[in-house]
């Protein structure tokens, strides 16, 4: 065993420190939970963590990986929140054990978001740079725009939509489970822990896989140079294309499991702060860095939380973060220092060579 | 070239030529002949644009002198452009260029800086999409294909400043070039499906095999970025020769290199082209790598081809020597 | 006349969006960066022409003034601290840190004034025109608008045609390496438009407050977004172009309040930006620009 993970290559070995890391998190909240250390306001933030984990996982995957500024990520998490809650309520009468029926549901939630962010990504796909980024941000916006005026019902005919009022839904009976601009109401809360801790093994396993494959190789060589990847004959459009649509499904399962966590969930929940928001969790944890988002989204989901005094500044927090990280990481002197520092911690002997002109975040996934 | 072999090809292309450039009256014509339709009728009546193309066509000579290597005079060239060019704003970029490259012959492509050299590299790999002409790769019409498209036709390039994956390692870089030689989709790439650790083991296996012939497998494991110019000079051409091409564009393989790099350099091109019997046509400033391995060479200036021919031929030119030097007033 | 004071409505919000557009615009132009904050230096004038009349009880004019010197020294700040380190970074770097700017601004207000809205007193104390026996209204903000939007379009093109800055500036934004070598500052030239755009950004704050008078830390994400979708539309770093946009996007977001659907309003005026960044990413009067290989 010890000889195999000698033998594995870097990359390897980063992915299952990754691994072992979330393994080694999973372990000691259980065991916490199980002496009752944890307190409920924090317990209460289980869920949520990991579903930030994912959600800054899988906006790394657009950001990091693909080199693409996604600033709609909160959309396609409201979509997955919505289709999971409907579809929850619809299987009701089919599967009724709630651990699968979360699951179906979650996997409804990601499919329709995955579909969401294939349309959006023709027209998306066809841009690149700041213009992308802005037309993505319209789009979470238009998400918005139309969930606050979503009404779903459900009643012994099946499933009612409407864009207009609860009374147009013309219901016989049943019962409303998407009211409008109060958004989801009467949430059957599904959602546990457990569940969360095993979407966010999915997650990983799922973009580490992705960026291991040929499939990621080729997303990364259209963010590292675009001519050049379609110099050696790489489709630029569909790889772009697949890294924000399994981003835009992994997003839809966590915001199903995160609005089955409660028991209703408002449209402006997932506005542009909420992408703005993970974007933040993207940048500190180091963009292609997915360990570095995983910590990240726990940190800055759990510090606020745990220390009050500092809750009121947390937004403020978040924008120094976003500034701070980019001058610290565009600045030549500070990244020469902490070159030396990295090298004079790790004594590495290969790792003296000249440190050219390697771009930000690039290498070191995982 | 044999004259058989010679009248022979001037038949093909002048064949080609035929359906290729029909004007567009004759075509519109040509096609109301053969459905009798109210067009034709049309036509008839007006009698202009039939008594056009049979009385005022204007008829221009092919470009027949192509050359090509012997060995390869009786395959079909691995790469042929005709009448190309390209036009920004009202400015003719290129014009009117016409090159055949054959099977595994080494061209070389040379001319003053801003001749439009790259231009055409940008033309025949698609990043331009050319405003008039035909090239033909192996035979094949690579009108309104894209850049991925050409590359999987069998064009590959490197361009003349460094277009690598810096933040990727050496073999990753080669394994991207073998994106379209070694198959394995997203879901058996995502679920590790055993179709996935065959195209693994098939990757690393290529391009450590690619990267030998250069002898840079003992960097296999380094950051791209991180290599010395020269190595990622050679790492592009690594890079490109993995896309499995049929010919392979070199855009200043040398540049930045000192004299003894630049004679391995011409040792390896000359054994890439035997070793994957491909053809190369490179562009190159330094006259010493050019006349060393070039077969036939093209010397654009201002867009056009001033001369063509062996090393020889285009050394002995005098407009050559009159586009890199300028006119000399008198005998020096 | 539902019809004309719609077109009425549709052009004073419009004129609105075209001076928030030059901000974008200009700054799109010579540092090639989507300037996210400038929305929310809209929002500062806002609250200091509002602290200015409200608090200190002072005479709109001067409030105005007070607002158009604080925003252009936020705007030469933000400059120097946030974006002049990130000259030579990936544009994607760039985005991020003015995201980040624009953030902070809105929390620092947050925190400085509160989420309460505040109500915004116009800066125009006048009797509304009546036209056609009052069935068509024009509020004397919305004539304001024009005029002052006229005023500055005409200045700028003046500007940027006829003085020396203004021929630098339009020299930055064709190449900035040549500008330098003809002993043009860059650094300054960049400061300065900066301080045109967000002096600019004042004045559409209080046109902006003064028409729709609810002012809150997020009032300028808005405008913001819909003028930068103004700019596109027009074409990025033409003046002509920002007022082009504006006023198109003006009329038709009114419209679409108007005659297609009130909830749907946002949505549509994005869908406008979508189709005219997918149809025509030059904008109506830019160039296109080709990529160098």
């Amino acid at each position: 065993m010890i000889e195999r993970i000698k033998k594995m290559g870097r990359a390897s070995k980063s992915d299952l420190i990754t691994y072992a890391l979330v393994a080694a998190a999973f372990i000691i909240v259980q065991l916490l939970l199980m002496n009752g250390v944890i307190t409920s306001s924090l317990r209460g933030q289980l869920v949520p963590i990991c579903v930030y984990i994912v959600m800054a996982m899988s906006l790394n995957l657009v950001v990091g990986i693909s080199g693409e500024l996604s600033l709609g990520h909160a959309g396609f998490m409201s979509i997955g929140a919505f289709a999971g809650v409907v579809a929850a309520s619809a299987l009701t009468g089919f599967i009724g054990a709630p651990i699968p029926r979360l699951l179906a549901s979650m996997l409804i939630g990601g499919i329709l978001a995955g579909a969401a962010g294939f349309l959006i990504g023709i027209p998306v796909m066809r841009l690149q740079g700041d213009y992308l980024a802005i037309v993505t941000l319209a789009f979470g916006e238009i998400i918005k725009n139309i969930l606050n005026n979503l009404y779903v019902g459900i009643d012994g005919a099946g499933i009612h939509i409407s864009f207009t009022s609860v009374g147009a839904l013309a219901m016989d009976g049943g019962k409303v489970i998407i009211n409008g601009p109060q958004g989801a109401v009467d949430i059957e809360k599904l959602s546990t822990f457990a569940i969360g801790f095993a979407l966010v093994v999915f997650a990983l396993a799922v973009i580490l896989n992705l960026v291991r494959s040929r499939s990621g190789r080729a997303i990364m060589a259209v963010r590292d140079n675009r001519i050049a990847a379609e110099s050696v004959g790489i489709n630029t459009t569909k790889y772009r294309m697949m890294a924000f649509v399994v981003s835009a499904f992994l997003a839809g399962m966590a915001g199903a499991l995160y609005a089955m966590n409660y028991s209703s969930i408002v449209p402006k929940k997932f506005d542009f702060n909420t992408s703005i928001l993970v974007l933040v969790f993207v940048v500190l944890g180091g963009m292609g860095n997915i360990r570095g988002s995983i910590i990240s989204a726990t940190v800055l989901t759990i510090l606020p939380e745990a220390l009050r005094p500092i809750a009121d500044y947390r937004m403020l927090l978040y924008a120094i973060v976003l500034i701070a990280v980019m001058l610290v990481s565009n600045s030549t002197h500070l990244r020469m220092l902490i070159d030396s520092l990295k090298a004079r911690l790790r004594r590495d002997p290969d790792d003296d060579g000249p440190a050219g002109e390697a771009p930000e975040g690039g290498e070191n996934v995982g | 070239m044999g004259l058989q072999e010679k009248l022979r090809r001037e038949a093909r292309t002048l064949a080609d030529k035929k359906e290729a450039k029909a004007t567009p009256e004759s075509k519109a014509a040509r096609a109301a002949e053969g459905r009798g339709t109210y067009k034709a009728q049309q036509a008839a009546a007006t009698g202009t644009s039939e008594k056009k193309r049979r009385v005022g066509t204007k008829m221009v000579p092919l470009p027949s002198d192509y050359i090509v290597p012997e060995r390869d005079a009786y395959l079909t060239p691995a790469l042929e452009c005709r009448h190309l060019g390209i036009d920004f704003g009202g400015l003719h970029a290129v014009e009117n260029f016409n090159l055949t490259v054959g099977k595994t012959e080494i061209a070389g492509l040379i001319g003053p800086n801003g001749a439009g050299k790259t231009t055409v590299f940008n033309l025949l790999t698609k990043v331009y999409q050319p405003t008039r002409g035909t090239i033909l790769l192996d035979g094949m019409d690579t009108a309104h294909m894209s850049t991925d498209k050409v590359c999987q036709l069998g064009i590959a390039r490197t361009f003349q400043n460094i277009r690598l994956f810096p933040s990727l390692t050496v073999e990753e870089n080669v394994m991207i070039g073998l994106h379209n030689q070694v198959r394995c989709g997203m879901w058996s790439g995502i679920f590790r499906a055993p179709r996935y650790w065959l195209a693994e083991r098939e990757f690393h296996r290529k391009s450590l095999e690619l990267l030998d012939v250069f002898g840079m497998a003992d960097q296999a494991d380094a950051v791209a970025g991180s290599l010395p110019y020269g190595a990622q000079r050679r790492l592009e051409i690594v890079r490109a020769l993995a896309t499995d091409p049929k010919v392979l564009l070199l855009d200043e393989p040398a540049a930045g290199m000192n004299p003894s790099e630049t004679s391995d350099l011409m040792d390896n091109i000359i054994k890439i082209r035997d070793q994957f019997q491909i053809a190369v046509l490179l562009i190159e400033h330094d006259m010493d790598l050019v006349m060393g391995i070039c077969e036939g060479i093209v010397v654009l200036n201002f867009g056009k081809v001033i001369a063509k021919g062996t090393p020889d031929q285009v050394q002995a030119n005098p407009q050559v020597i009159e586009a890199y030097l300028g006119v000399q007033d008198e005998e020096a | 006349m539902g019809f004309l004071s719609n077109v009425v409505n549709g052009i004073s919000l419009g004129s609105v969006y075209a001076i928030i557009a030059l901000g974008y615009t200009m700054v799109y132009g010579i540092a090639k960066m989507l300037n996210f904050a400038h929305g929310d230096v809209i929002m500062v004038g806002g609250y200091l022409s509002f602290i200015s009349m409200v608090y200190l009880g002072l005479h709109p004019v001067f409030a105005v003034l007070i607002a158009i010197c604080g925003c252009t020294v936020l705007g030469i700040l933000i400059e120097r601290l946030a974006y002049k380190p990130l000259r030579e970074a990936s544009s994607l770097d760039v985005l991020i840190t003015a995201i980040g700017v624009s953030y902070l601004l809105q929390n620092l207000a947050l925190l400085i004034w509160k989420s309460d809205p505040k109500v915004y007193p116009s800066v125009i104390q006048a009797e509304p025109l009546r036209f056609f026996e009052g069935q068509l209204i024009i509020s004397p903000v919305s004539l304001v608008t024009v005029l002052v939007n006229i005023l500055i379009m005409v200045g700028l093109t003046l500007f940027t045609t006829r003085t020396r800055m203004g021929k630098a500036m339009r020299a930055c934004s064709e190449d900035k390496g040549a500008a330098q070598l003809m002993g043009i500052d860059v650094d300054k030239t960049i400061s300065l438009t900066f301080a045109i755009g967000s002096g600019l950004a004042a004045i559409a704050g209080v046109l902006l407050c003064s028409a729709y008078p609810t002012l809150m830390p997020t009032t300028g994400s808005m405008p913001g977004i819909k003028a930068f979708t103004a700019a596109v539309v027009g074409g990025i770093g033409s003046i002509p172009g920002a007022l082009l946009g504006g006023l198109l996007l003006g009329v038709a977001e009114i419209f679409a309040k108007a005659y297609i659907s009130t909830q749907f309003s946002d949505a549509i005026v994005f869908a406008v930006l979508i189709i005219v960044l997918l149809v025509r990413p030059s904008g109506l009067l830019g160039k296109p620009v080709n990529v160098k290989v």
